[in-house]
């Protein structure tokens, strides 16, 4: 059993200066790509306001006669592109981190169900009948019990939607797994019981208002946690990204393993702080509208002067409780037992059930906690939305599952990752709201989503074949 | 030549196992000492994996008992044979592909930290002792094992086994993938553990290693035992005959 390369180790002084850089920060390159897709997505959508009335001008000037090429090649001025786009600011930022929060939190989930070699299409349905069922208690059944606007209200909501959701997640998973059904089938079964049981719960009504403190955890500009509250949450983030890589190192120190260079530390360090701080200094230069200052202004007695107030809007809730997710979603994967197990049976299920792993359990737990999020999922859509219609999350499955996909999840099974998703999820929701900002209607939206899918998977084909 | 004496460790009685209707394993009876290596030979089909797996708990006989320390024990699935300190080495070596070697070798007995999180740095370090003693030029370890050679898979494959103080060793061709200094080094390796007072059952094809590294020899055909043999008293030709003929050699026959 020898193996001459693996004997001599790695020297960490080889290579190009990009391969050191790697090496040194261990960071995955697949990340780096999809940070590129990212920001290349949204340069694109935010000049090409611009650049299309420098085309129009063009075409007149060339074939109409209408004003001269040199009038419109005044319009290829850099400035003029970048000041006429509205996708790189702070309202449309603030407005996407929203809009991707739903999707964003089953596309965790959905990482587990799809590296498990399985597919769960039914969780919109699963967030239409949550949404509905949600809606019926807290505005039909609580109030009469506690009163409308009740403190315990949204609670009590809360946690019916996600147990439902939980319940008939375990009931998909309890099939797959102990009947022996393919999950494709049951869960295609479930998209259609479950959107025909969110329209028979209200008989097919839409229940709206929701409860005030409810509607708080879909974002808007009270669903916010403010200046102070963002600088609070961007504070503690980087004091966990230091923490980590501090006890990381010295994890490693303690076995003697070899360390990453020091500077490497240094720079993820900056990195995940600057990207953090980056994010609290966008989501406060977003104000609140002048409509709603008046509002509170009126509310609190306090004078709004001539110039106005300014209130920063800070991170919404429903992209703070994406992010627990995520971060809870992450450590399970990567920190506990179950999401080793998770990663084993998606790598071999025979290997996975003879080291003692009861397969079928952990089949009926990850859809069960995948019926959860869709649960959640359906308490921010219908908070954001003010309301409960049965046919909301209508195709989310789709999104869900091309998020996880976008995002480096393997449909072969054994490999995905959490933040991946989030990524995925975020790209889907980018080229959405640039497709909608720039006046694309929906048929064209659906081809360049379904061509993006496709692409993307293509891609990270050519990725792994180079990697291997 | 170990003496037999005593109680066995491990005693399969009179096991039967069938598939819808055809008999896989009828009734069929072999026992292990420690410190000795028994071989279970058969052509495929034969029986002889279906029977080691009702002892390393993928299937449970339909009839039949399982003695271990001359205890009747009940094994009901692979977590109940690894609390009996019986470990397996399948032939597809049973390593989930996309995880690294430390993560295959406590695959479901997972270190953990006071706070009930993973220990991977303590998995790791525990990994690379025990690489070192089985194969000190491993050293791959932050990397998926399906990015290893045959023969690093397997010394993953064994180091599992080996790691958790099995007293009982199922070994399912072992040698079946590997290239010749690979085999040598299981051979090795089955004397050294032999010498420690483990008992192995090694399913082979091979009837020259069998007669090197085995004390007896149990032959199977069509699922019932052809016989039991020390295989010092045997020539290879007894065996094969065992093996084609399903006829036990005449000068041991009774």
């Amino acid at each position: 059993m020898t193996d001459i390369k693996s004997n001599v180790p790695a020297n960490q002084n080889e290579g190009s200066l990009a391969k050191r850089f790697l090496r040194g920060t261990e960071i995955d390159t697949r990340l780096l790509g999809m940070f590129a897709a990212l920001l290349l997505i949204w340069i694109g959508f935010h000049i090409f306001p611009g650049l299309r009335t420098f085309v129009y001008a063009l075409g007149g000037a060339v074939f109409m006669g209408e004003g001269t090429i040199g009038d419109a090649a005044a319009l290829l001025n850099p400035a003029t592109i970048w000041d006429g786009g509205v996708f790189l600011t702070p309202r449309n930022l603030w407005n996407l981190s929203v809009q991707t929060s739903s999707i964003g939190i089953m596309a965790t989930g959905m990482v587990l169900v799809i590296i498990t070699r399985n597919i769960d299409l039914s969780v919109g349905a699963i967030v239409g009948v949550t949404a509905m069922i949600m809606g019926l208690v807290q505005v039909e059944v609580l109030p009469q019990y506690l009163g409308i606007g009740h403190p315990l209200i949204w609670v009590i909501t809360a946690i019916i939607g996600i147990t439902l959701g939980a319940v008939i997640g375990a009931f998909h998973g309890w099939l797959i797994a102990y009947r022996g059904i393919p999950s494709f089938i049951v869960t295609l079964g479930g998209l259609l019981i479950w959107r025909g049981a969110a329209f028979l719960s209200a008989s097919g009504r839409t229940i709206s208002p929701v409860d005030s403190t409810f509607q708080l955890l879909g974002g808007g500009p009270y669903g916010a946690v403010g200046a102070m509250g963002s600088w609070i949450v961007g504070a503690l983030a980087c004091a966990a990204i230091l923490w980590m890589l501090y006890t990381g190192r010295q994890s490693r120190k303690n076995y003697g393993f070899p360390l990453r260079p020091i500077w490497a530390e240094m720079f993820m360090a900056a990195v995940g702080c600057g990207l953090v701080l980056g994010a609290v200094l966008l989501v406060n230069a977003y104000p609140w509208p002048k409509g709603i200052i008046e509002q509170y202004a009126a509310a609190n007695n306090i004078v709004v002067p001539e110039e106005g107030i300014f209130i920063s809007h800070g991170f919404a809730i429903p992209v703070l409780i994406m992010l627990g997710v995520a971060i809870g979603m992450t450590l399970l994967m990567t920190r506990t037992r179950f999401g080793r197990y998770v990663f084993a049976i998606g790598g071999n299920p025979e290997a996975a059930a003879l080291s003692g792993i009861n397969v079928r359990w952990m089949t009926l737990r990850i859809f069960s906690l995948m019926g959860a999020l869709a649960g959640l999922s359906g308490v921010v859509a219908s908070a954001r939305l003010n309301s409960a219609t049965n046919a909301l999350g209508m195709l989310d499955e789709l999104y869900v599952i091309a998020a996880a996909v976008i995002g480096g999840t393997s449909l072969a099974g054994g490999v995905g990752t959490i933040y991946g998703a989030i990524l995925g999820a975020l790209v889907m929701q980018s080229l959405q709201t640039g497709m909608v900002l720039i006046g694309f209607d929906s048929a064209v939206q659906q081809i360049v989503v379904g061509g993006v899918l496709v692409f993307a998977v293509y891609l990270d084909n050519l990725y792994r074949s180079k990697a291997k | 030549m170990i003496q037999n004496t005593g109680t066995p460790l491990v005693e399969l009685r009179d096991i039967h196992i069938s598939f819808g209707g055809i008999k896989a394993v009828d009734g069929v009876s072999v026992d292990l000492y420690p410190g000795e290596v028994v071989g279970l030979l058969g052509h495929n089909g034969a029986g002889k994996s279906t029977l080691i797996k009702c002892l390393s708990g993928a299937y449970q006989a339909d009839e039949g008992e399982i003695y271990i320390k001359g205890e009747r024990a009940t094994i009901r699935n692979p977590r109940d044979a690894r609390d009996y300190n019986i470990e397996t080495i399948y032939q597809t070596l049973a390593l989930a592909d996309n995880l690294d070697a430390a993560s295959n070798l406590f695959l479901g007995r997972e270190l953990t930290t006071r706070s009930g999180m993973l220990d991977d740095a303590g998995m790791e370090a525990e990994t690379r002792k025990i690489m070192k003693r089985l194969n000190p030029n491993f050293q791959k370890f932050k990397v998926p094992v399906s990015a290893l050679s045959g023969g690093q898979r397997q010394s993953v494959a064994i180091a599992r086994a080996v790691y958790f103080n099995a007293q009982i060793l199922i070994m399912d061709e072992p040698t079946a993938a590997l290239g010749p200094q690979e085999t040598q080094m299981v051979a090795d390796l089955i004397n050294e553990l032999k010498k420690q007072g483990l008992g192995i059952f090694l399913i082979d094809h091979d009837v020259h290693a069998v007669k090197q590294l085995c004390d007896r020899a149990s032959v199977m055909k069509n699922g019932l035992l052809v016989g039991t043999v020390k295989v010092d008293e045997v020539s290879e030709d007894d065996i094969l005959a065992m093996i084609i003929m399903g006829k036990k050699p005449a000068h041991l026959a009774a």
